[in-house]
């Protein structure tokens, strides 16, 4: 998931917000944002919770291209 | 002792001498060239040149004299710092005599600052530089994504910075992704390394921030992070850079051209994971103001039934109310349907709140259904249709106005007629008698 998604959730959930504020809309439409609202918040909320936290390292193999495998920190504490 | 013995025998012999300007010249210069071969000479900077040849020249003085000074060009790669005007210097090298002017140098092989550091000069100049080329300009620097889902780490593999990155995520039990590019973060070999890993991250397309970090320690050993050439690849990346290097007090080159800088590789794992906390509230926060705002409609369109329901003699009354309760049991519930799922991923404050917001509405809405249920039925009472069924019918114009006198309608004119059961069409017959 790209932030940048992420973000126009967001402000679609800001206009949705704005427009219901505003209040000059009809009963079906109100209540129709409103629930689309309800679904964007949701994405939103699980977008935030749910993503993946890996931690991993990039490596070169033995053909020198860069590889992504887990990253475990060492026992011992250097530097 | 020599020289007035020379003299002296001049005199004696009544011969003079005579030597061509460049063998006193060279005289004085082997001289010179031998005695001082390595000195160093203390003093201030002045009338400091760099012709394009790349050497160095300028004069060394103090308050009473003052001798030029060259460095050149192969020498000057050594040095780790640029000597200013007026800068207080020590200088090693030897003594020559530049023939052409007749002119005593001093040829410099070394220069050190007196007072600051080699260093701190150095890292002073290139900030400068820097700073003058527009390499720390606010308009240059990105913004860091609102949510960034991975985040790239250029730091040693085994260093403290990355188990303080890691250790501060975990507490925060924040569920950004991690990729480490697995840098040196000290030593000569430590710039190029780490500018490898900003372009490497960056060009990727998948890492929304990039972390360079490197634990505490002593300013040579943060050296790395005040190098040219790192500091233009964290100028250039497209991809946000976060420094994040040695203690709060510490700063270097790096922290200066970065997008961002955090005091420490702890601050920066706080910065990535703070707005992900915030954006949290942001959205809780909206959700509470969408949800207020529904309410509020809602609480408007009651007032406006409720006007409407009060005032009389609308067409079809009962049609509509009963449309009208209708639509209003159908919008209940989705509305109803709608809250479990919109209270899930908020916390409980906020759910308390709509709890009892929602339960503020449901109260509205129910009392709102009584009172058209009531209404409702009072209505049926004056219903034209249960006139109708008495025996009485009702005359609509072609345009479905109700008749209530015979001017209304023309001869041959085409009414309609309804009954308690069916309406039929009839036609307005005069034939000149009323």
């Amino acid at each position: 998931m790209k932030y940048r998604e992420f973000e126009g959730a967001l402000s679609r959930l800001e206009k949705i917000v704005v427009d219901l504020e505003e209040g000059d809309l009809s009963l079906e439409e109100a209540l129709k944002l409103f629930e689309e609202g309800v679904q964007v918040s949701r994405y939103c909320a699980r977008v935030l919770k749910e993503a993946e936290r890996k931690v991993e390292i990039l490596t070169r193999n033995e053909a020198g291209d860069l590889e992504t495998g887990p990253f475990q920190l060492s026992g011992r504490k250097e530097e | 002792m020599k020289q007035l013995d020379m003299m002296a025998q001049f005199e004696q012999s009544g011969e003079r001498r005579i030597l061509s300007v460049s063998q006193i010249v060279y005289r004085i210069k082997s001289r010179l060239e031998t005695g001082f071969r390595d000195v160093w000479v203390r003093g201030e900077v002045s009338n400091l040149r760099i012709p394009p040849s790349g050497h160095l020249y300028f004069t060394l003085k103090d308050s009473e004299a003052q001798i030029p000074a060259v460095c050149f060009r192969m020498r000057r790669r050594y040095l780790k710092f640029l000597p200013e005007d007026g800068m207080e210097l020590l200088a090693r090298g030897s003594i020559s005599v530049y023939a052409p002017r007749g002119q005593v140098q001093l040829m410099v092989s070394h220069l050190e600052p007196l007072g600051r550091g080699a260093l701190q000069v150095a890292f002073e100049q290139l900030k400068e530089r820097l700073s003058k080329e527009g390499l720390f300009d606010p308009a240059h620097k990105l913004k860091l994504p609102l949510f960034p889902a991975k985040v790239g780490v250029v730091t040693s593999p085994s260093g403290a910075a990355v188990r303080d990155i890691l250790r501060v995520l975990q507490e925060r039990n924040d569920r950004v992704g991690i990729l480490i590019y697995p840098a040196t973060v000290q030593g000569p070999t430590a710039p190029p390394q780490i500018a490898d890993g900003i372009r490497e991250l960056a060009r990727r397309g998948d890492v929304d921030a990039i972390i360079i970090a490197r634990g505490g320690g002593s300013s040579e050993d943060l050296w790395a992070f005040n190098d040219e050439a790192l500091a233009r690849t964290i100028f250039e990346s497209r991809v946000p850079v976060i420094s994040a290097v040695g203690h709060e007090t510490d700063f270097t080159i790096a922290d200066f051209v970065a997008d961002v800088r955090a005091a420490t590789p702890s601050a920066a794992a706080e910065t990535v994971s703070a707005a992900r906390e915030e954006l949290a509230q942001r959205t809780a926060h909206l959700e509470k103001r969408a949800l207020q705002g529904m309410s509020l409609i809602l609480h408007r369109k009651q007032e406006r039934l409720r006007t409407l329901t009060s005032s009389r003699g609308f067409v079809d009354a009962e049609t509509r109310l009963k449309f009208f309760l209708q639509r209003l049991d159908e919008l209940h519930g989705r509305f109803q349907k709608a809250l479990p799922a919109f209270l899930a991923p908020i916390g409980t404050r906020l759910e308390q709140s709509t709890l009892a917001l929602g339960h503020r509405m449901d109260l509205h809405l129910k009392e709102l259904k009584h009172r058209l249920g009531k209404t409702a039925g009072r209505l049926q009472a004056y219903s034209p249709l249960a006139v109708l069924e008495r025996g009485y019918a009702i005359i609509t114009t072609g345009t479905g106005q109700v008749v209530r006198e015979a001017a209304q309608v023309s001869d041959r004119e085409l009414v309609q007629v309804r009954t308690g059961r069916g309406s039929f069409r009839a036609r307005r017959e005069d034939d000149g008698e009323i």
